[in-house]
Order: C-alpha cells, then structure tokens, then sequence
C-alpha cells in the first residue's frame, strides 16, 4: 500500500547551497484532534504520526473536509492538539509564530492596507519594520506586484491577491511554510502560473512547505512526498515520494503512475 | 484600452475618457434662471409694499446680483466649460425664483399671510443685517457646546465600545448596562443632570455626550465582534501580540461601523443640544429660537433655524468627508 522510493534525495538543498538551514524540521507524534460538537466530540485526526525534513516540501492530500486543514491549524500553533505533539525543530510548538506562517485558500488581505502595507505587516507586528523596509519591496518583486504595492486589495485580481497574501507571509522569512490549498479558488492558468512559482520560491529560499490540496495532480507536481490521508477522521493512509526533477511534467509516466496510486487510496481509481 | 489593463487598473480609469470627452454644452437654462431672477429683484424694487418693512431694497439688490451672476455664469461657460457645471443646478435657480415670488408676493406685497407668524424674505434678511452679531456670537456658542459634548461622548463611546467587543468580562459587566440605560433617551436625564452637575453648562456637555455616547458604543463593539477570525488568524500567525491585534486589525475592520455610529450620534446631539440650549444656557442657536419666540420674533425664529440647518448639514457633511478619506479602502460608499 505504502510505495516508498529509493533514497529522498533533496534536488533543492544542492539548488540552494546558502539556504541549505533555512528550512525547519517538523515532527508530528500520535496528534489527534477533534471538536465539540452538539456536546459531543467530533473526532477529526486521528493518531497522525509523520514528519517533513527541513527544507522538504510536502503535500497533504485528502478528501475535502477530512481535517487537513485542522492539522494545518495545530502546525501553525493557532490550536493545540487534544493528544499527542507537534514539534519544531525538536521544540515543542507553543502558539503561532512567523517563522512558521500559513497562507490561506482566501486570500485573507487586510483590506484596510494597501498591497505594501499587507506585505509589511509582518515586520511592523514585530517592530522591526524600520530596520527592514527593502524586505517589504524585494518580496513584492519577488511575487511581481511592484506596480501594485499602492493599490488596495479590493483593486487586485484573485491570482494577484493569493500573491500579495504570498509576499506577506514570505516577508517574515519562514522556516516553514504552511499552505492551505493556497491556489484552490484561482482559475486553471493562474494556477498553473502559481504552481511554478511556488516551486520556483522553494527552490530559491529553501524552506520547508507544508501544503494541503485536494488536487493529485498539483500535489504530484510541487511535492517531494504526498501524505495521503483518509476520509474523517483523518489517518495517515500512504506516504507516496515523487522522486522526480523540476519542472515536472504532467504527463510523465512516473506522475501518471503516482496519480493512478493516489486517486485509489482516496477511492476513486475509475475516476481518473 | 485592452481588455487585461482594464480589469488591474486601479478603479475609475475605465471611466475617464467618457469623461473627459463629455464636457458640458453651455447651459441655456442658466440665461432663463438669470433672467428671471433679475425679474423678481424688478418686481420686489417696483410693487408697492403693503407690509411695514425695510431692507426692500437689500433684498432686490441680492436677487439682482444672483440673477446676474447666473448669466455670467453662462457668458463665462462659452470661455471656460468648467463653469458649464453650474447648468446641473439651472432647474432649482428656477425653482427658487418662482418660490421667492411666490412668498414675497404673499407677504410684503399683498399680506396674504399675516403678520407676525409669518414673515417676508426682506424681514428674514434684516434678522442677519441687524441681528448679526447676536446670531453668530449663538452659533459660537452651540458649536463649542456640541463639540465639547460629542466629542467626549465619541471618544468615551469608542473607547467602551472596543473594551465590549474585545473582552469578554468587559462586556459581561458593561452589557447589562448598556442595554438597560443606553436605549433611554439622554432628554430623559435632563432633570437629574440639572441638580447633579454644579453648572447647567457641564449638565448640557454631560447630555449631549450621552445621546452620542450610546450609538457610537453599540456600533463600535459590534463593529469589533463581528470581525473575522480568519484576520486575527493571519496577524497571530505573523507575530502579532494582542495589543497589535486589537490596534490593527479589530480596531480598522471595525472602522465602517464605527462611523455608522459616529452619523447616528451625531443626529441624536443635534436634538439634545438644541433641548439644552432652550433650558440651561444664555447664548446658543437653540436658546435664540425660544428668544426670539419669546418677543414674537418670528422672522428671527425662521433665521435661526436656518443658520441651524446649515450648521448640522455642514457637520455631517464633515463627517462623511472624513469617512471617505478613512475608508478609501472600501468600496461603494454612500455619497452624502
């Protein structure tokens, strides 16, 4: 059930020699998780044990409202797990933190900011703005909003948002980047346009990425390792290693393989 | 204009050469207007008055100017099509100059509706001639008055209204009292903040930041309960401490229904200032209407209550201006 390629081989550490620390390790220890709900507890994760090595990327795929996301959550430390532990770097993780930031499927701009000003609040929440300020335009040229840093969020197209709301989070200098289906409302070519980016960013900065999708195919093309999981509560179904080079295409038999893999542990093999 | 400029344009550019193309033709309406108000300011110099009055002449040189200016204005728009913009309002010059007829005809010139409840447009100007000084040193007064009372009761009822909306033992003991003593209305207290307060001066701020106060609160927390958790999510991830959190995020989301709040308490100061006025002060507009009705001043009484609208439409006016300027972030404001 489990495929497990040969040994991971990290393409993005001999890319980024400099950045080679700049990812975080993460560990997650027999975590489960649930809601109250009508007073009676909604089991959501159930026993997930994994981990992502620094500067891994890896893509959590899984039926929609399996508890992705909720994990996403306990990672980020915007909610503590009900058992087990999620650790950083060996540290226990305590609360929310920028070096561990989530960029949401929404957007999520400040819509009272303009782009620069969203970027920036990151470095302004900690007080270290003044000193930082060519971060704010160097992530803004990064992401290909220069033109745009005056505008409000109101004024900005879907895929330019997910990018502000990118550059914000990437501002900080994240050791780990948690992505919650960040590309699932934009349309196909913005998509397509983001997904290299994304790895292009990766490769680049050499921090460690934390995606859930809910798309095989994107999660076969970004990601070195897919964790599938099951229908809710989630357990951890198939940890599959997409050994591939970047870019990737999608029609290498080796992805089509993958894909074939993955939609049959989520059910769906006729599908496809 | 390419289809892809269009849609990342900042808003409004699409419009701008709609714009700039339609420059206005010059307004002949304006020469109808301009004429028929120097026919009025004719009429007003050349039919006898049947009314004691004076300033008959003041009156026909006014309308004489503003008919005059409206046929400059025309002349002018043939130079300059700026001044073309002036046509948008040719309809109601006409409309005021039929009106003006019509109330100096029955008035001054034929007593159709008698004196003194109903006064002429020359006594109207005289009360700003000869009363001037009165009136001005009274809108001083309600001016300092109001905005020593609103802006107390704005900033006290902003200040309660985040505590309420951002904690929740806050608003456990406040929200009892909110609603039980903040639906009454702040005339209600006017007999107690009488003897309470050492001068009626200080009973008259305490009322008028009252009626503000409570709009301004309830607005304001909900403004700040109803913010989505999604923003206090981003900003905890990207290393915001609480007082960040309540400063710039719960605080500027919370900003359209704060000035929603800071409109309505502005409504409801105007009615308290001019209650309080007629009880505990000596010079204010609201006290010059009980004056002036007092001496059966009724031209006088018709004078105040027009400086007293210009004076609240310009204050809200004001207010929206500054609205729009905190809020050009939003999109589809109400144009006041």
């Amino acid at each position: 059930m489990v495929s497990v390629s040969s040994e991971l081989e990290r393409p993005q550490a001999a890319a980024a020699p400099t950045r080679e620390a700049a990812g975080a390790a993460l560990r997650i220890q027999d975590v489960s998780h649930g809601f109250v709900l009508h007073n009676e507890l909604l089991p959501v994760l159930d026993d997930i044990t994994m981990c992502a090595e620094p500067g891994e990327f890896v893509a959590l795929l899984g039926p929609s409202g399996c508890g992705k996301s909720t994990l996403l959550r306990l990672v980020a430390g915007l909610d503590r797990p009900r058992q087990g532990r999620l650790l950083v770097d060996g540290e226990v993780i305590a609360g929310a933190d920028p070096s561990r930031v989530v960029v949401f499927q929404d957007p999520t701009l400040f819509p009272w900011l303009s782009v620069w000003r969203n970027a920036a609040f990151g470095l302004q929440a900690r007080g270290v703005l003044k000193q930082h300020r060519s971060r704010v335009d160097d992530v803004l040229s990064l992401v290909g909003l220069t033109e745009f840093a005056r505008v409000y969020p109101y004024q900005l197209s879907g895929g330019m948002a997910q990018r502000a709301s990118l550059a914000r989070a990437l501002v900080n200098d994240p050791r780990l980047l948690i992505l919650d289906e960040p590309l699932g409302k934009l349309d196909s070519l913005t998509r397509l346009a983001m997904q290299g980016e994304l790895t292009r960013l990766w490769r680049q900065r050499g921090f460690t990425v934390l995606m859930v999708t809910h798309d095989v195919e994107e999660a076969l093309l970004l990601a070195q390792r897919v964790v599938v999981f099951s229908d809710r509560p989630a357990r951890i179904r198939a940890d599959l290693y997409v050994d591939l080079e970047y870019p990737r295409r999608r029609d290498h038999p080796e992805i089509l393989r993958l894909r074939r893999e993955a939609l049959g542990l989520l059910g769906l093999e006729k599908n496809w | 204009m390419s289809v892809v400029t269009a849609q990342i344009a900042p808003t409004g550019q699409q419009n701008t050469e709609a714009l700039v193309n339609a420059v206005p033709a010059p307004p002949t309406l304006l020469t109808v207007s301009g004429l028929g108000w120097l026919t009025v300011a004719a009429l007003v110099i050349g039919l006898p008055d049947e009314q004691m009055v004076d300033r008959t002449g003041l009156l026909a040189t006014l309308l004489a100017c503003a008919g005059a200016a409206q046929l400059l204005l025309w002349a002018g728009s043939h130079v300059a099509p700026v001044l073309a913009h002036a046509g948008k309002w040719a309809r109601w010059f006409v409309a005021l100059a039929v009106m003006i007829t019509a109330w100096e005809l029955a008035t001054a010139k034929f007593n159709v509706l008698p004196l003194p409840f109903f006064a002429s447009p020359q006594a109207f100007i005289a009360v700003y001639t000869d009363d001037f000084p009165r009136l001005f040193d009274c809108l001083w007064h309600s001016l300092l008055l109001l905005s020593e009372g609103y802006f107390l009761g704005a900033a006290v009822g902003f200040v309660s209204g985040v505590a309420l909306g951002w904690s929740t033992s806050v608003g456990y003991w406040a929200h009892p009292i909110l609603r039980l003593v903040g639906p009454l209305p702040a005339t209600a207290w006017i007999p107690i903040a009488f003897f309470i307060f050492p001068s009626s001066a200080a009973a008259s701020v305490f009322l008028i930041a009252l009626a503000t106060w409570f709009p301004t609160t309830v607005l304001t927390w909900s403004g700040v309960a109803s913010v989505q958790t999604a923003y206090y999510d981003v900003a905890r991830t990207l290393g915001a401490n609480q007082r960040c959190l309540v400063l710039r995020v719960a605080i500027p989301a919370a900003l359209p229904s704060v000035f929603v709040g800071l409109f309505m308490g502005l409504g409801s100061s105007f009615a308290v200032l001019v209650v309080a006025e007629m009880l505990g002060v000596k010079s204010g507009l609201g006290w010059y209407l009980q004056w002036s009705q007092g001496w059966g001043a009724y031209a006088n009484m018709y004078a105040d209550l027009f400086v007293m609208a210009l004076m609240c439409s310009t204050l809200i006016t004001l207010l929206f201006k500054l609205r729009d300027r905190t809020l050009a972030w939003q999109k589809g404001l109400v144009q006041w």
